[in-house]
């Protein structure tokens, strides 16, 4: 009687936490429905409110400023270290198979492809989206966002858009900053200290890399700066109470934004490709 | 049946009153019906995360009115004063202010009704990045464009002035640099910047000294005297409440409650408080912990 009473016990804890199990993957997938949700409510309101009242000037000005030019040095000198980073590490590779004179069309091709792109987005959303998750964060909690709503200014309008369209707008211009300072850089190393020849260098380079090159990859981080602003934003406006939902906005926003930002390189990938083939 | 003289004829109707105004046989205008209270709060409930915080609550401001809403934390004032301006969305009933349903209001009509209201926050809600001047011009920046930059600033000087403060010391400050009642008071000049019908302050005593804090009541008490606005004040502070309100409304927490029993369990005036039979009003009113301290 005893046995038949411990196995009864064990039935019901297994089949409580497998029903607790189940339940909290619901509840986890509910949960993230609700967030897409909220996100595409507030990305539709951002797109209503940039085309129903242009921006405020002076807005936008501080937000082209903290975005764009503060960002610059950083973005500048990511570019470098990974154009002089790819030059040391596909050297020993091509130089194996006889083929460092190659390397200029390599480490170009990566950089205006995949690395430029993807890199300038994301220290944009670590130096800018968690800038603006805690800046908008702390207004929310301190109350400046009902601020703004008691006085009869839409806070999307006032504090979203600005920022969209300087993220928008800005990011195709860090990108191509971080390719030239990532070309200059490869090429310093690679010529000055590899002894790659500087006319096969840049000869390889030209061939390999070409204007729809360039422009997909530009084109690619229109994408990613609307993901970082948008989250960031959002994140910043849902934010929790006190300190700790500061911080945990300011976090959320950064992993959020990275995770968007190899997606939509992976489908804009797909995309690219398939239009390279069409031409 | 209508009783109207037939040589009485419609004048043109006016929004901020019941019905309709008519010319009398001898010239004067009379009002038939009495004017519309400036918000009515009808069978309000609120569901945050699963939780009733206010209940079926009814509520009327009339015009030129002061009210205290009171009551201990956490039982849903400040909730119910966010509703009051559309903050925060009401799950059942509605709130009419000056006749229309906020809720239900378009973003063009939803703003020109807000600027009709004046919100003293806790914290004063202070935009960080933007000076005092900055801060007390904002509503007037954005929703006065018949204003010359000149007439801004002399307008902000002047409520700042009207709150106490040298212009000249905090024109450039910002709000960190501010004393907690400083800051107050400059989200007071803020709030009355667009001369609303009707401010809402939330706690606006809490965390300041006796002195600062008899400043704020007679700021609140200056708003209802000289510039006749009506208000509806959340606070848990007696003192202010009695020497700021004309009447006194009390919300006890709904989970405290019985599912039969109003949530307002008092309205009346400072004076009629004092005499209330009920136990939880005057436990409140006098401060005392009772059977509360079970609780711990």
């Amino acid at each position: 009687m005893f046995e038949k009473k411990t196995i009864s016990i064990e039935e019901t804890t297994f089949w409580e936490k497998f029903t607790s199990y189940v339940g909290s993957i619901g509840r986890w997938i509910a949960d993230y429905c609700v967030y897409a949700g909220n996100l595409a409510v507030f990305s539709l309101s951002t797109l209503f409110w940039l085309f129903a009242k242009p921006p405020r000037r002076d807005g936008l000005t501080s937000c082209f400023y903290n975005i764009g030019v503060l960002s610059l040095p950083v973005v500048m000198l990511t570019g470098a270290f990974i154009g002089m980073v790819l030059a040391i590490q596909t050297y020993p590779q091509f130089k194996l198979i006889g083929l460092e004179s190659h390397i200029g069309a390599a480490i170009n091709l990566s950089l205006v492809k995949e690395l430029g792109p993807v890199l300038a987005a994301t220290m944009l959303a670590g130096r800018v989206g968690s800038s603006i998750a805690a800046e908008l964060g702390t207004m929310r909690v301190t109350e400046q966002i009902d601020a703004l709503s008691s006085m009869g200014v839409n806070p999307i309008h006032y504090l979203v858009v600005p920022r969209f369209v300087a993220c928008l707008i800005l990011i195709p211009g860090l990108t191509l900053f971080a390719d030239l300072l990532g070309m200059i850089g490869g090429a310093v190393l690679s010529i000055g200290l590899l002894q790659v020849d500087w006319s096969y260098y840049w000869d390889w380079s030209r061939r390999s890399v070409d204007l729809f090159e360039i422009f997909a990859g530009m084109s690619k981080t229109v994408f990613f700066g609307a993901a970082i602003a948008l989250i960031c934003c959002h994140q910043g406006f849902r934010c929790g109470a006190g300190a700790e939902g500061v911080g945990k906005a300011a976090t959320s926003s950064f992993v959020l934004s990275f995770v968007s930002i190899l997606f939509l390189d992976l489908m804009l990938d797909v995309v690219i490709e398939a239009i390279a083939k069409l031409n | 049946m209508d009783k109207r003289p037939s040589n009485q004829t419609p004048a043109a109707p006016n929004p901020s009153i019941e019905g309709s105004v008519f010319i009398a046989s001898d010239g004067t205008k009379k009002i038939l019906r009495r004017r519309r209270p400036l918000l009515q709060v009808e069978n309000l409930t609120v569901v945050l995360g699963g939780h009733t915080i206010l209940r079926d609550i009814n509520l009327t401001i009339r015009r030129g009115e002061t009210i205290a809403i009171i009551g201990e934390s956490g039982c849903g004032k400040t909730v119910f004063l966010k509703n009051m301006i559309g903050l925060i969305s009401p799950s059942e009933g509605r709130v009419l202010f000056d006749g229309k349903d906020i809720a239900t209001l378009g973003d063009k009509e939803l703003t020109e009704t807000r600027t009709r209201y004046g919100f003293v926050f806790q914290m004063a809600a202070l935009f960080d990045s933007l000076t005092i001047s900055e801060n007390v011009a904002f509503p007037l920046r954005q929703h006065r464009k018949d204003m010359s930059n000149r007439e801004i600033l002399d307008r902000v000087r002047s409520l700042l002035e009207e709150v106490g403060l040298n212009p000249d010391v905090v024109w450039k400050k910002t709000p960190s640099e501010l004393s907690g009642g400083m800051r107050k008071r400059v989200g007071f000049a803020r709030a009355l910047a667009m001369e609303p019908d009707l401010m809402l302050y939330d706690e606006p005593t809490t965390g300041l000294d006796p002195i600062m804090s008899d400043v704020v009541n007679q700021l609140m008490i200056h708003a209802r005297d000289k510039l006749h606005v009506a208000a509806a004040l959340v606070t848990h502070d007696m003192k202010s409440a009695c020497s700021v309100a004309n009447r006194l409304v009390m919300l006890y927490p709904n989970a405290r409650l019985r599912p039969d029993e109003p949530q307002i369990i008092f309205d009346g005036t400072p004076d009629e408080i004092e005499r209330c039979g009920d136990k939880r009003v005057l436990q409140f009113v006098r401060g005392e912990a009772g059977d509360r301290m079970r609780e711990l």
